[in-house]
């Protein structure tokens, strides 16, 4: 991991200058579109900008600028907050903007790079921002002060307004605007004390609400440029697969259609609108040739996989003498579980806006990645970065989908063959069946336990791809992938022996990578579900074995008690019906417990009746978000762990929308209930930890059902 | 040419009537509040209101509405259901992501129009349709029963 120094954030604008920035009233209430796309200006020359994330006009108008992305995690409301706190502004004064691609201003200092993703974007900004708010009003009040002829002290700052306190002068921050811009970066400002926040730990109002209710929120694919025209695509079948050649006769017949651009390992169909180019796309007879993963389907890829699960891999925690420990255990339990493929499946289709120019390239799109984006683009056109502009938009889902910048790349290729600026749009079909997927995992776990049903000992081998290699090459240190064993390495309970191993096995077929919950999803899932086994051999209660085991984790301990009495652990259910309990702990920082209720009919169909989640995530920002961003993963965590699953079948993906790829619905949805726990403990993250947990809780219920213990995902397939 | 009525204004477009009127109202009358999801009627991201019923824009042709009347979201806020439903929307922040909420509202603006005092069992079954990957299930339904117990809101509160 690197870090990014205090000084990359406090930074004079001119580096912002130098850059195109995206305007977006996201707080907008008024009815008309407020998106503004363009050239917004660096400051005015009498405008204050002390740093990367704040701008205030002489007009008075507040500008921040979002570092993280908002795909719906709420980042938008919660980034703002912590610079608003410190800046002594309000929410209704300010105005948002999307931040364009630079790794040197809005790295996150947990990849060192420009990113949102692995639910860090709290924890990585929660100082760096306040810091910058607090900055910035330091030299507010520092110019009004001046202004005055007053000491510092004797002014406070709110809501924009610095107020000389024994005299009761105030200056406007936009009238201190020019004179503050003239003043020294200070080298240390004072952060507030927390018990002094007025804004930080409130449920706060989202400030992309207004917009997402009346249809003026801008998506990538909202994107209309003068002249453009609407691009869709097909990706060959099997992946590595080339075209070999296309009849572009009845395709160009179709009204509408513009042009058919071939690359090696797709086409794409370019016309007016969205229609005529699908109907293209149907109507265009293409020949493939399949390449080498033609003939290969999911066994085949399980039976790699499983091979590899009977070697060694690189042992990423040790406590004690795993081998010997378990070799002379009363009692031994063994297992092994599957994770299938999984596609993330946003509400917003891959798309991509390019329009490619003779001096130049710009770029439309939504992406976690910003920097990345820009990359690629200039890579495929070979102009240098400062000639690739990106505007970012709102994300219509990310889930980690948007981590990945193939669509981007692609559409780059396409347009890199159009004179016009190009919209390519995936289909649902494309989407699902060209996702980078969440891996195919295999692990085999065991425990020992004594005479008495205490677990003494713990192995765990992890056998799948090491995304982290591929994806963030510094941080794949001593080959250990830090997410494959992200849950695993940080196992909870007091057990003395305790072994964690990865064996890395690329996946041969399908691109994976990350999905909500990363690598902690998939091991929850093998751990939880495994406690629950040992808990059943002991014959103790699921919730009493956990909590014995959890003396050296109080907070863990705390929630476990809280989820048990508010889910009424123990009380007795109709016939049918089962409670399971899962806990969850990971690198995000941010503990989990969870009571799920299911009813498992005759037919075999699960429904879930409750969810009952008590978290412990530290300081909370806003607990409305938190709320909110744990319903999200429950219910994200619901439709993967009783349906998701994408197969293979002669190298294609057999998945390819909604009918075939189940995703929970209203009908479906339990109601959730979420009790927040309050200390000063650092922030943890809370995007992905709902769906980590849900997986084995659902499990672990239909075992209390049933008496089924299901290994492999989905459940519903199990039963 | 085929005439198209949305948002009370008659539009007179050149396009194959077969063309589902989903990419009339984005790619040719540049109105992006309705979304594309699934291209199969699977979502509900592209739902808007025909003659004051919940559709799928998706798939249906714009040969085959002539004389009625396509409500989107960027006027729902006119109508009163759809008022209160996008008051309810704010006043729980019910949106995350946001992409399917255009979608949502529309169907819930339709639910409300016709039944002022949905059951769960209702709700289910207007909702069931609208899949939202964010999981704002919960708050929809707790929206609408807001909505449906809100005093009538007047037009000047129908700007957001």
């Amino acid at each position: 991991m690197t870090t990014v120094s205090r000084r990359a954030f406090v930074t004079v604008l001119a580096a912002v200058g130098g850059g195109l920035l995206v305007g977006y009233r996201v707080g907008d209430e008024r009815r008309v579109a407020t998106a503004t796309i363009g050239s917004a200006s660096a400051a005015t020359p009498r405008g204050f900008a002390p740093n990367a994330f704040i701008r205030i006009g002489p007009d008075g108008g507040i500008t921040l600028i979002m570092p993280q992305v908002e795909m719906g995690q709420g980042t938008y409301t919660s980034m703002p907050m912590l610079l608003a706190e410190e800046l002594e502004v309000v929410p209704d004064q300010i105005r948002l903007e999307h931040a364009p691609p630079d790794n040197k201003l809005y790295a996150n200092q947990f990849f060192g790079e420009q990113m949102t993703g692995a639910s860090s974007s709290v924890r990585a900004f929660y100082e760096p921002l306040r810091r910058a708010g607090a900055t910035a009003r330091a030299m507010l009040v520092a110019a009004a002060a001046a202004s005055w002829n007053v000491d510092p002290g004797s002014c406070r700052a709110q809501k924009g307004v610095v107020t000389h306190t024994p005299s009761g002068r105030t200056l406007t921050y936009g009238v201190l605007a020019a004179k503050a811009a003239a003043l020294p970066v200070p080298d240390k400002v004072t952060l507030k004390d927390p018990k002094d926040f007025s804004l930080l730990g409130t449920p706060a109002k989202r400030l992309d609400t207004p917009s997402k209710v009346n249809g003026t929120a801008q998506y990538g694919i909202d994107v209309r440029l003068p002249g453009m025209l609407i691009a869709t695509v097909a990706a060959s079948p099997v992946l590595g697969g080339k075209v070999t050649g296309i009849d572009e006769q009845k395709a160009k017949a179709v009204p509408g259609v513009r042009q058919i651009v071939q690359l090696d390992d797709a086409v794409a169909v370019v016309a007016d609108h969205m229609w005529a180019a699908k109907q293209g796309l149907a109507a265009l007879a293409v020949r493939w040739d399949d390449g080498p993963n033609a003939k290969l389907s999911t066994a085949d890829i399980v039976q790699g996989l499983a091979k590899a699960s009977e070697t060694a891999g690189v042992t990423a925690r040790k406590d004690g003498d795993p081998v010997s420990v378990l070799a002379g255990a009363a009692t031994k339990v063994e297992a092994v579980y599957e994770s299938p493929f999984l596609a993330h499946v946003t509400m917003e289709p891959m798309n991509c806006t390019v329009h490619v120019r003779k001096d130049g390239c710009e770029v439309w799109t939504g992406s976690q990645v910003l920097s990345r984006a820009q990359a690629t683009a200039a890579a495929v056109t070979g102009f240098p970065l400062e000639k690739v502009v990106v505007h970012n938009h709102l994300l219509g889902g990310g889930f980690g989908r948007r981590l990945e910048v193939d669509y981007v790349t692609q559409a780059v290729r396409i347009a890199k063959q159009v004179d016009a600026p190009l919209k390519v749009v995936w289909t649902r079909e494309e989407d699902v069946q060209h996702d980078v997927y969440r891996p195919y995992y295999y692990d085999r776990i065991a425990a020992g336990l004594d005479p008495r049903g205490t677990p003494v000992v713990w192995t765990h081998r992890i056998v799948g791809p090491a995304i982290v290699a591929r994806f963030l090459p510094p941080a794949f240190k001593d080959g250990i992938d830090i997410d494959a064993v992200d849950g695993a390495v940080q196992l909870l309970y007091d057990i003395p022996a305790i072994q964690v191993e990865h064996v890395r096995h690329e996946e041969p077929v399908l691109n994976t990578g990350f999905w909500r919950g990363v690598g902690v999803t998939h091991n929850n899932f093998v751990i939880e579900s495994f406690v629950d086994e040992l808990a059943a051999t002991s014959k103790q209660d699921p919730v009493a074995f956990r909590r014995a085991l959890l003396g050296k984790s109080p907070r863990a301990m705390a929630l476990l008690d809280v989820a048990a009495k508010e889910a009424g652990w123990g009380k007795p259910l109709p016939r049918g019906h089962g409670r399971g309990v899962a806990l969850l702990y990971s690198g995000w920082g941010t503990y989990l417990a969870q009571v799920a209720e299911v009813e498992v009919a005759g037919s075999g169909d699960v429904r879930v009746h409750r969810i009952v989640c008590a978290v412990d995530c530290g300081r909370i920002v806003n607990p409305d978000i938190v709320r909110a961003q744990i319903e999200s993963g429950v219910v994200y965590g619901i439709s993967a762990a009783l349906w998701g699953e994408v197969t293979l079948k002669n190298g294609r993906v057999e998945q390819s929308n909604f009918h075939n790829y189940r995703v929970l619905r209203m009908n479906e949805a339990p109601p959730i209930d979420v009790h927040l726990v309050r200390n000063n403990e650092a922030p943890g993250g809370i995007g992905e930890p709902g769906t980590a947990v849900t997986a084995p809780s659902l499990g672990n219920a239909i075992f209390a059902a049933t008496g089924k213990r299901i290994r492999k995902l989905p459940l519903q397939t199990g039963l | 040419m085929v005439g198209l009525n949305v948002n009370g204004k008659v539009h007179q477009i050149d396009v194959p009537s077969d063309m589902p009127v989903l990419w009339v109202l984005r790619d040719v009358l540049g109105m992006t509040g309705t979304k594309f999801g699934c291209g199969m009627a699977l979502c509900g991201a592209c739902t808007v209101q025909l003659d004051g019923q919940a559709i799928r824009s998706c798939v249906t042709p714009v040969g085959a509405v002539a004389g009625k009347a396509i409500t989107t979201i960027e006027a729902i806020g006119d109508t009163p259901a759809g008022r209160k439903v996008q008051a309810a929307w704010i006043a729980l922040d019910v949106p995350q992501c946001g992409y399917c909420q255009s979608g949502q509202i529309m169907s819930a603006s339709a639910l409300l129009a016709s039944n002022a005092h949905p059951a769960d069992a209702d709700i289910d079954a207007a909702m069931a349709g609208n899949i939202c990957r964010c999981g704002t299930y919960g708050r929809i339904r707790a929206a609408i029963k807001e909505a449906a117990q809100a005093a009538p809101i007047s037009e000047k509160g129908a700007t957001r």
